[in-house]
């Protein structure tokens, strides 16, 4: 059952919002990154340094997520319903990671006494976040139960081993990510000591990802075995080329190329982001709901395109803005 | 009262949403205060002003923060809890809270950022006009918010396809007469929240002695700005009661404790309604004064909840009280507002001690009026989410159990907490320390990052100067 064809706008908006997921993931991954990375690296210089790189980026970056998720309400609000239902304590979690992250980040350099509590606020926010984000993207792949176009699981259906292992995933991925992005931003002994992270945390998402399949193929083949990769084997490709990124990030580490690393894991974050594309596809609530049976109604997606024309450019145009104001390595803060 | 996932979904919104309005409504007052004084700055070129603006400025960097912070959960709480009003409702109210936070992102990008931290990029024309832009997108975040709410009161526009509402005629959910009112209303509301605030703040420092001039601006020029616009809140507030009356009998008779029909209805000034008997206990009531505040003449027969089958009635303690405060604090505003004026025109006003102290203690009284005015209105709306279409019972997210919310709910209480006192105490150390020097630059603040403004002279990430 594919349910009715998408109009021209549902696609318009599903496009936007695919966008809006990718670019949040790369963005927030990243200083969700260094914070993971943040709670293992022991001096207080060293910290301090880590914050300096992301503190014009991380709020911003955030800015993506509410896109998303004000977006799915706008326009895919069955999706948003759902979705909201199936993880009532993912996106719990999520937020509580989230603000206690952000209040961390402002408060910590104000209080000498409570600075450990920031601090470790700081690093157990960052994990926590992508571990839901990961445990999330787990659990739609196995699939998600919906009758009468509500959720009809339980709240901690999502709490499947498969979906442990890819927030699991997640948290070693972003904080490849982070790694890389302290690379382009610092130097000296700081960049030394995130290089010297990059091949093992490679080799760890590698591992990860080889276990997921591995589980796919021998014990949870029914559920996520419902995705739609294996009628489509051209889809093959991007988890091949994900791999391939993988690699090359730990290659552009051992080259010490201050750009390849964070580059190449990128372009391995777009990869998995495809083949879940390929997977779901014209799914948007795996296995149930189909972006044409999801949509509002043209009237509601024509209303707020307007809006969206206008304004996401300008978000847009304001994110390349602060990265270029604030590009560079830092040097002792940006004053 | 048997907890159950309606009941706790309902504690838990009204948890969220009162920490959060809080901070809008802040916000959209002081950007307005910030374009006022900026204006007068640009006319009388006193300098006076830039400082007052300066001051506040961080204040207002800091409001925001916090209210997009907890703002973000807002997004999340339809869905989370109410998922079957989210699938019904989608389709009219998505684009309206989309469009809010649109507004609100463009306003991030663009003026925001000009206005924390450009004044020395552009010219003092370009800035005073950021300013206004600045305050106009606060204005029309909040339009969209009061859009939606005054659909869910009174929807318009609107056609029922397989059991969802669909728009059929976008204008009239915009811009309808009901939302033609309550909009002003809350503006007016953030106004003085904001107005009040300035003003004990100013009284504040004369009492203590310090920053004189600045606080003899900000208590002029706060008493001046409650004195204007208290009266016409009081009677945007009286149109607001009567689209109540019109549209929503069932609740302007639980605001008036009115259990019988009438003819002509007394108004109860004050009482402890008992809901299980249907009467007031204690009840100090005025004869034919509820025609008149009703209908305009002292005669008129006037609904009371016996009219409205049980199920259709909401509670009536809390619109009952909650209006009651409201008008209270609005009275407190008058009274302390046009008195001051008056000291002010005799030259009295710094030396009434015992009145500067009152205007101080009455910095929270636009808070309290903003948050009972919604208590009013949304627990009044019961037992609808929107109304006379959709019953909030059945509006619930069908996969949630008692459990579920009970373990949500305490976490937004315990987070709450935390966020809370940290983001009040540094909000409070600001206005005790008052106006200062110029603001140092802040390492790597954005328009996106207003938090960071909480502290004037360290570094946010702990590698700036030292204080």
């Amino acid at each position: 059952m594919n349910g009715p064809p998408p109009s021209d706008l549902a696609l318009f908006w599903a496009g936007v919002i695919a966008l809006a997921i990718m670019v949040y993931v790369i963005l927030d991954g990243f200083d969700l990154g260094v914070g993971i990375l943040f709670g293992t690296a022991s001096d207080d210089a060293q910290r301090a340094t880590m914050m300096d790189t992301i503190a014009p980026f991380w709020d911003g970056n955030e800015t993506w997520l509410v896109i998303v998720g004000a977006g799915l309400f706008a326009t895919f609000p069955a999706v948003y319903a759902v979705f909201m239902g199936a993880f009532y304590i993912p996106v719990l979690l999520l937020l509580f990671g989230l603000i206690f992250r952000g209040v961390a980040f402002e408060f910590r350099g104000r209080s000498q006494g409570m600075r450990w509590l920031w601090d470790w606020g700081f690093f157990l926010g960052s994990v926590v976040v992508a571990f839901v984000q990961g445990a999330a993207v787990g659990a739609m792949m196995r699939g998600i139960a919906v009758h009468d176009g509500q959720f009809a699981g339980s709240s901690f259906d999502w709490l499947h081993p498969f979906a442990l292992l890819t927030g699991i995933g997640l948290i070693f991925g972003y904080a490849l990510l982070g790694a890389g992005w302290i690379v382009v931003k610092s130097d000296g002994a700081m960049r030394d000591w995130a290089y010297a992270r990059i091949s093992w945390l490679a080799g760890i998402v590698f591992v990860i990802i080889a276990l997921a399949f591995v589980v796919v193929l021998g014990v949870d083949a029914g559920a996520v075995g419902q995705g739609k990769l294996g009628e489509r084997p051209w889809g093959w490709a991007f988890p091949l080329l994900g791999v391939l990124a993988l690699a090359a990030a730990v290659a552009g580490a051992r080259l010490r190329r201050d750009l390849l690393p964070f580059a190449c894991t990128v372009l391995f974050f777009l990869c998995a982001f495809m083949t879940l594309g390929v997977m779901f596809w014209p799914y948007m609530v795996p296995y149930a709901l189909t972006v044409g049976s999801a949509a509002a109604p043209d009237v509601s997606l024509q209303f707020l395109f307007y809006g969206g024309v206008v304004v996401l450019p300008v978000i847009a145009l304001y994110t390349v803005g602060v990265y270029w104001v604030f590009r560079g390595k830092v040097r002792g803060g940006y004053g | 009262m048997e907890l159950d996932p309606v009941i706790l979904s309902r504690i838990q919104f009204a948890f969220v949403i009162s920490f959060h309005i809080i901070f809008p409504a802040f916000t959209i007052g002081l950007a307005a205060w910030l374009a006022t004084i900026e204006g007068a700055r640009l006319v009388t070129g006193n300098a006076l002003y830039r400082r007052v603006f300066d001051f506040w400025l961080k204040v207002f960097a800091v409001s925001f923060g916090m209210g997009v912070v907890t703002g973000i959960v807002m997004a999340f709480q339809f869905g989370t809890n109410w998922g079957v009003l989210a699938v019904k409702s989608g389709a009219i109210q998505g684009p309206l809270l989309g469009y809010e936070g649109l507004t609100a992102f463009l306003l991030e990008a663009t003026f925001f950022g000009v206005m924390l931290l450009g004044r020395q990029r552009v010219s003092p024309r370009f800035y005073f006009f950021a300013c206004c832009m600045v305050s106009l997108g606060t204005m029309f975040s909040s339009f969209w918010i009061l859009a939606n709410n005054s659909w869910m009161q009174v929807p318009l526009g609107h056609t029922v396809v397989d059991g969802k509402f669909v728009p059929s005629d976008w204008m009239q959910i915009v811009l309808g007469p009901v939302q033609m009112v309550r909009w002003p209303h809350m503006l007016l509301a953030a106004f003085l929240t904001s107005a009040m605030c300035v003003a004990a703040t100013g009284a504040w420092y004369l009492l203590r002695k310090v920053h004189r001039d600045e606080g003899r601006v900000m208590l002029h020029w706060g008493l001046g700005l409650v004195a204007l616009l208290i009266p016409v809140q009081l009677y945007i507030g009286h149109l607001t009661g009567l689209y109540v009356l019109k549209h929503q009998p069932a609740k302007f008779a639980a605001i008036e404790a009115r259990w019988k029909n009438e003819q002509p209805a007394s108004e109860v000034l004050i009482a402890w309604p008992d809901e299980a008997n249907e009467r007031n206990l204690f009840a100090i009531t005025v004869p034919k004064l509820g025609s008149m505040i009703a209908s305009g003449n002292w005669n008129s027969a006037e609904v009371g909840l016996e009219s409205f089958p049980r199920e259709d009635r909401p509670p009536v303690l809390i619109p009952f009280f909650g209006f009651r405060i409201m008008v209270g604090m609005g009275l407190i505003m008058l009274a302390v507002s046009w008195f001051g004026n008056w000291l002010r025109w005799r030259g009295q006003l710094e030396g009434k001690r015992w009145f500067l102290w009152g205007t101080f203690l009455s910095f929270p009284t636009g808070f309290i009026a903003v948050l009972t005015g919604w208590y009013t209105a949304e627990v009044g709306r019961q037992p609808w989410v929107i109304y006379g279409l959709l019953r909030t019972k059945d509006a619930v997210t069908p996969s949630l159990t008692t459990g579920d919310v009970m373990f949500s709910l305490s976490g937004y209480v315990l987070v709450y907490a935390v966020v809370y006192s940290f983001g009040l105490y540094y909000i409070y150390k600001l206005l005790r320390d008052g106006p200062a020097g110029l603001a140092d630059a802040i390492p790597g603040a954005t328009a996106k990052r207003p938090m960071a403004f909480a502290g004037s002279s360290d570094s946010a990430t702990g590698t700036g100067r030292p204080p």
